[in-house]
């Protein structure tokens, strides 16, 4: 669903993706792994045009989305740190971003449920704790039911039930065929949701393989000691 | 865009400065046109407290509020809207709410105190350089990441046209005062969209005739309809390009 040529990017001198090319398909949730400043965060921002890249070309279903706008309503994006305008209110969030995204055929609003969103709808952004802001942004990247989910460190600041609400949530939407990428550091959390486990290091694709796949080429039985093993690998 | 530009207006008005603005502006026009005299007297004092105030308020403003979107900003670039559109959705909105600030604050009271044709000009050149000082605020905005460096650059900027302008034009004018200096000075003038707008609003009033031979000159090329639609041309391009360059700049750079 998602194909990355050659994809090259650097901040200045300081080189963060570097010759990346890989393959998402549809109906699949893949965990993009690696150590801090691999270059993960910019990947799933160059998927989103947020990061434009140097060089190589990202395609969705086939067609090339640089300097492209549209197939924005065909992902659903949940940023690392969330961060909103001070001054609005919960309920002023999410009706702007439904008001702009007025042609959206189908809205799933089940997370702002799940998550008692609500009963919080008066309180300011500003204010809000970092997990909220964590809920309201898995509400928001779910709310226009997206092919594609580009979740970023998503339970790093959730509570243990809200995690369980979003894992439970992450795969009955795979299960509908879409393709969720998610970026986490949580062994035992990727080894619940995740099928393919793609890591990075250096800004260069180290590995990317399902998880039986890399399970059975290590021969170990737990995913963590697997994946350090093919990190310490020297290719 | 409508929609994106209703959001940000929905921003400004609750932030209350455009507000005070409006206030301030309102305050000093009927301030100076009570202070007695003829109206034209004090359309001109006006026009030097404006053309004074009006680009500094604008460009504060406005860098000020590009680097308070940014969250804003970034909430709507993952959304299926092009990047150009936020942009302009964002100088429109800012441009349009200190520019109606603008026309409340003066125009209101100029029309009800006396509405001569210079007040009308004075109007419509405040609107102008409204929409070329937001205009040069983005494009501070969009090419420093920092906000202390971006106001800092928007200052330089307001200083630059402000004050340290006339004083190298008057510089030039002293060195070079042994040659004919009519067609220089009408080009220097058209490089600061500030002194175009005042000539433009002077050139209406009685007092042309005091500004000697150079004025005489300008009063024959802009006192004509040509001259004034050429002036407010060149107010147009000052608006495009620096709104253009920075939505070029904009539209390529990472968030």
């Amino acid at each position: 669903m998602i194909t990355i040529e050659n994809l090259h990017k650097s901040y200045g001198k300081l080189s963060v993706l570097k010759d990346v090319s890989v393959h998402f398909e549809a109906g699949r949730v893949i965990s993009v792994i690696g150590p801090n400043g691999s270059g993960k965060t910019t990947m799933s921002k160059c998927i989103l045009g947020m990061v434009l890249p140097d060089g190589g070309d990202i395609k969705m279903n086939g067609q090339s989305i640089l300097k492209q706008y549209a197939y924005r309503s065909q992902i659903g994006y949940m940023p690392q740190i969330g961060r909103y305008p001070e001054n609005m209110k919960i309920r002023q969030v999410i009706s702007m971003i439904r008001d702009i995204r007025k042609d959206a055929q189908q809205i799933d609003e089940e997370l702002i449920g799940l998550y008692g969103l609500p009963e919080m709808y008066d309180k300011r952004m500003g204010s809000l704790s970092g997990g909220t802001k964590q809920k309201v942004s898995a509400a928001l990247a779910f709310l226009f039911n997206p092919q594609v989910l580009i979740l970023d460190e998503p339970t790093a600041g959730l509570d243990p039930v809200s995690a369980e609400i979003l894992k439970a949530k992450i795969l009955k939407e795979k299960k509908k065929g879409k393709l969720i990428l998610i970026t986490s550091h949580i062994m035992s959390e990727i080894e619940e949701v995740a099928d393919e486990v793609m890591c990075l290091m250096d800004g260069q694709l180290k590995f990317h393989q399902t998880i039986s796949a890399l399970k059975a080429h290590t021969q170990e039985e737990r995913l963590s000691r697997a994946i350090a093993k093919m990190m310490n690998q020297e290719d | 865009m409508g929609k994106i530009i209703k959001y940000v207006f929905y921003d400004i008005v609750r932030n209350k400065i455009v507000l005070a603005y409006t206030a301030f502006l309102l305050l000093l026009t009927i301030g100076l046109f009570s202070l007695g005299g003829n109206p034209d007297k004090a359309v001109l004092s006006l026009l030097n407290l404006v053309l004074l105030t009006v680009p500094l308020i604008s460009i504060v403003f406005a860098t000020t509020h590009f680097y308070n979107s940014y969250e804003f900003i970034e909430l709507l670039v993952a959304q299926p809207i092009h990047r150009r559109k936020i942009f302009m959705s964002e100088y429109l909105g800012v441009a349009c709410s200190l520019a109606g600030a603008f026309v409340l604050g003066v125009g209101m009271p100029l029309l009800l105190l006396g509405a001569s044709v210079t007040g009308l000009y004075l109007l419509l050149t405040g609107v102008l350089i409204t929409f070329i000082f937001v205009g040069m605020a983005f494009l501070a905005s969009v090419i420093t990441r920092d906000k202390a460096k971006g106001i800092g650059v928007a200052l330089l900027l307001w200083f630059y046209f402000a004050l340290i302008y006339d004083g190298i034009v008057l510089f030039i004018l002293y060195s070079f005062s042994d040659y004919p200096l009519e067609t220089p000075t009408l080009v220097l003038t058209a490089l600061n969209p500030i002194d175009l707008a005042r000539i433009i609003v002077l050139l209406n009033m009685d007092i042309s005739a005091l500004m000697g031979y150079t004025g005489a000159l300008y009063k024959s090329i802009l006192g004509s309809l040509w001259g004034i639609s050429l002036a407010f041309g060149l107010m147009v391009v000052w608006i495009l390009v620096p709104v253009l360059s920075s939505r070029r700049i904009f539209s390529r750079r990472d968030l």
